[in-house]
């Protein structure tokens, strides 16, 4: 496979199979490698259409700063791309994440603002959206609200699976910005009659959910519950013993939203075996687990594992 | 009967800082009756007149109660209701 350059190899990521951890020849598995991307994560996906859409509208110009909220990928992809096409990039970054995130930010040439660990990424984007008013020049992509987030999905993501699983069943993804479930599940839905669109949501300690009020809470604009079927909550236990079987089990070294995602189709797997149903089951490998070596989630024992986890913003 | 309604931190306030109680009900609207008739107030807090507060996420054993009919949702014996705000979710 050929490209032109590191930006045009965004996307076409393998979908491997995984037996062992299939229960059956009728209920199948399946790992879309997002990892297999320029900077390693399915953000590279959003970040490049999301700058092209604000290049497209005139939003974008050489030396201009982009600003965004963002706990890692997505401002390690923003980095790559501001870099290559010239802009500068300001990353709001909760303090509570791993290391190995502002080392591969500052490496790219990024600026970090940090946000504070107490009320995890809605606290990044209230300080985000702050500083953004305060500096009219700067453009904030704002990956939670951009509809080319969800729309990268919606036209390479979701065709990219169609392609290869045609039998596709079920689709799992993590929830975050909401981006790869509502794009990658509205082309789904419009070509798979009766397609299962399913949502791996992190459960985080209890520091993360410490707002002050309900009112504070946050939902991603982009989201638009009708495109799921179901929603599931992994608690970061569940999440880090299913990223340890992926290694194990299918030597696929993935990071922990991946062990998440893992949990919720293992769970429609039994599912669609209990019922005699034949599935085929697509979930996404977001990222490797190379950023998450520090949080000690490979190492150890799982209580150990998980106890290092508590209040870390670890999906 | 008995079900675990776990609450969030900032709704300890009314459940005397417990961060879980046993409730019962045949469906999820009578479990935050119950709820209710025990910490009074607590329901307002998680239900508005379209179901399911906007920023407040309910699961029934893990799953988003939004895709098991809501408040109709029935609810058994050794079920777990956990009750979370919404927020912004991490590494993005």
């Amino acid at each position: 496979m050929r490209y032109e350059s590191l930006l045009d190899s965004v996307g076409g990521t393998p979908l491997v199979g995984l037996p062992r951890l299939s229960p059956s020849p009728e209920v199948r598995l399946w790992a879309k490698l997002e990892d297999r991307n320029p900077t390693g994560s399915v953000k590279d996906r959003a970040a490049a259409y999301m700058v092209e859409a604000a290049e497209k509208d005139g939003l974008l110009h050489p030396g201009s700063v982009i600003l965004e909220p963002t706990s890692g990928n997505t401002g390690i992809s923003l980095a790559l791309v501001a870099r290559l096409r010239g802009y500068q990039l300001i990353c709001v970054l909760p303090e509570n994440t791993s290391a190995e995130r502002r080392m591969l930010l500052e490496a790219y040439g990024a600026s970090i603002v940090s946000s504070p660990a107490a009320g995890g990424s809605n606290e990044a984007v209230r300080v985000a959206k702050s500083l953004a008013a305060e500096n009219p020049g700067w453009v904030m992509l704002y990956q939670y609200g951009n509809e080319a987030n969800a729309r990268a999905h919606y036209e390479t993501t979701g065709p990219e699976l169609l392609a290869d699983l045609p039998e596709i069943t079920h689709f799992v993804a993590g929830l975050g910005t909401t981006g790869t479930l509502m794009g990658t599940g509205r082309f789904l839905a419009e070509h798979v009659p009766g397609v299962q669109i399913v949502a791996a949501e992190p459960r985080y300690g209890e520091l993360v959910y410490g707002l002050r009020n309900l009112s504070e809470g946050f939902v991603p604009e982009l989201y638009d519950e009708s495109v799921l079927t179901s929603r599931f909550s992994v608690s970061s236990g569940d999440a880090l013993r299913r990223t340890r079987e992926l290694l194990s089990e299918e030597g696929m070294f993935a990071g922990i939203s991946s062990g998440c995602v893992l949990h919720a189709a293992l769970g429609l797997a039994a599912k669609a075996q209990a019922a005699g149903q034949r599935a085929d089951i697509a979930m996404i490998i977001a990222d490797a687990g190379w950023k998450y070596l520090s949080t000690g989630a490979y190492a150890g024992t799982l209580a150990e594992a998980e106890a290092r986890l508590e209040g870390q913003l670890w999906a | 009967m008995a079900i675990e309604v776990r609450i969030p931190t900032i709704l300890r306030s009314y459940t005397g800082g417990q961060k879980s109680v046993e409730c019962s009900g045949a469906t999820l609207e009578e479990l935050f009756a119950d709820l209710d008739g025990r910490y009074e107030g607590l329901r307002e807090r998680l239900v508005d007149d379209s179901g399911v507060r906007r920023f407040v996420n309910v699961y029934l054993n893990d799953e988003d109660v939004r895709f098991l009919g809501g408040l109709s949702a029935s609810v058994r014996d050794g079920d777990t209701v956990t009750v979370l705000p919404a927020v912004a979710g991490g590494a993005r």
